[in-house]
């Protein structure tokens, strides 16, 4: 908890978790990662760890948002999109893509 | 006289004058650029800690627009486990805990993790192991690694199959135990090839080696092995958290493409982790708690800077009880916490921690 206050990024309160997929997923360093997501939301550096901004930015785009709000994509949904958004393809979304596709 | 409120390297509360700040900073990195022969921390990244440390607040942080992301070691686990995993005891479930790190407590990344934290426990039980990271998946937004430790001691004697090194030494049969850490971690690597294959087909976002090389060379080799055909046969993006800050020669002559790996310092093995096609290092430097925080965090900066420079991956230092030059005790105290924290991002330039 410490670190969350003292460096950490935030998470869904912000964009921590986008940032952290082009880590992930690209290998990139935090600055080519940042400026990547800063691009595809449309947004400054800086304002990637805005709460307030990314708040709202989130709720518009619709790939989660930290409070508990009816109707907000949430869990896989919010991973479809974010897929969509970043460019990236994530492995639950796949799998559950292949799911739906599947013959019954 | 102005006198400093610090912290030792087992969290005794302490004073320092500003001298005593000043040198206990240099002679911190001094000693880390000794050992890893690389440089020392510069006259304005010195006053930064000095000023971190002076600082009367208990909490610091980074200058807004520097946040880094956070990775874990399934802290997850630490809201229902018992005091041996630094747990508090609450009665969560492990899907709810992920969930309450991922919207309660704003973490970036979040690990499943099992109670018995080696993937050889793992391996017979990883069928539980992955249907609870498809729980947990359904339900996060965030990304999830599946974590534990090669642990290549758990192959020896009691525990395991294999002959123990730590017996065979003593009684000069080195040989013996340089065949025995072989075949232990020819094992260990096909049990984590197992477990992060089925990690994967789970839809694990990521898998963790946490502790890497904890039994020294023959287990960094394992891993890097276990790596590579990780990399090149699933999607899963690979963290390794290291144990300590050299490898330990406990076999002395194990290579990994041309390379001995005992002796390596973390600048050193983020290189080897990297050509084995991880995505994520984290390097490790001990507190030692004999020294005063101060001397820690430059010392521990002082390495990760230079990994951090040498690194083509994002570097996510581990700065936790006893690691990243915070004390080691049971209950680390946030005003250390934050200044490691700090101190490692704005002058240890990591992506991550």
């Amino acid at each position: 908890m410490a670190h969350v206050l003292a460096s950490g990024m935030g998470g869904i309160r912000t964009a921590g978790d986008l940032v952290a997929r082009m880590q992930l997923h690209r290998k990139m360093r935090l600055p080519q990662a940042k400026a990547y997501v800063a691009e595809k939301l449309r947004v400054g550096i800086d304002d990637l760890s805005d709460v307030v901004l990314m708040r709202e930015l989130r709720e518009d785009l619709d790939i989660g948002v930290v409070t508990a709000m009816p109707g907000a994509a949430r869990g896989l949904a919010a991973k479809a999109r974010i897929e969509r958004l970043l460019g990236i393809e994530i492995a639950s979304v796949r799998m559950l893509r292949a799911k739906l596709e599947a013959e019954l | 006289m102005t006198t400093h409120r610090i912290r030792m390297g087992d969290g005794r509360v302490e004073a320092r004058s500003s001298d005593e700040l000043r040198a206990d900073i240099l002679a911190g990195t001094e000693d880390a650029a000794d050992r890893g022969r690389i440089p020392a921390l510069t006259e304005q990244e010195r006053d930064y800690l000095f000023d971190l440390f002076a600082f009367r607040g208990r909490i610091v942080g980074v200058e807004p627009g520097h946040e880094v992301v956070l990775t874990d070691d399934g802290v997850a686990g630490s809201l229902w486990t018992d005091q041996g995993d630094s747990g508090v005891g609450v009665p969560v479930s492990r899907e709810q805990a992920i969930r309450l790190f991922e919207r309660a407590f704003g973490f970036d990344t979040a690990e499943l993790g099992h109670p018995d934290y080696s993937y050889k426990p793992v391996k017979p039980v990883v069928a539980n192991e992955q249907q609870c990271m498809e729980s947990v998946l359904l339900s996060t937004i965030i990304p999830v690694y599946y974590g534990a430790m090669p642990n290549l001691a758990t192959y020896a004697r009691p525990d395991g199959p294999f002959g123990n090194p730590s017996d065979l030494m003593p009684l000069g049969r080195i040989a013996d135990a340089r065949a025995a850490q072989l075949e232990a971690a020819e094992a260990c690597t096909r049990d984590m090839i197992y477990v992060g294959k089925k990690m994967a087909a789970a839809g694990a976002d990521g898998l963790n080696f946490d502790t890497t090389a904890s039994a020294g060379d023959a287990e960094f080799l394992a891993t890097l092995q276990a790596i590579e055909e990780l990399a090149a046969s699933t999607h899963l993006s690979i963290q390794v958290g290291m144990a300590a800050e050299f490898v330990l020669g406990m076999h002395g002559e194990v290579e990994f493409r041309g390379e001995r790996l005992a002796g390596l310092y973390p600048h050193q093995q983020v290189k080897l982790v990297e050509k084995a096609g991880a995505s994520v290092f984290g390097p490790v430097v001990n507190t030692n708690t004999r020294k005063s925080g101060p001397w820690n965090v430059a010392r521990a900066v002082t390495f990760v800077k230079a990994c951090s420079e040498a690194a083509s991956i994002p570097i996510h230092a581990n700065v936790g009880m006893g690691v990243g030059g915070v004390p080691m005790c049971e209950t680390p105290p946030v005003d250390a916490v934050t200044r490691a924290s700090a101190a490692m991002v704005e002058i240890g330039r990591v992506d991550g921690l």
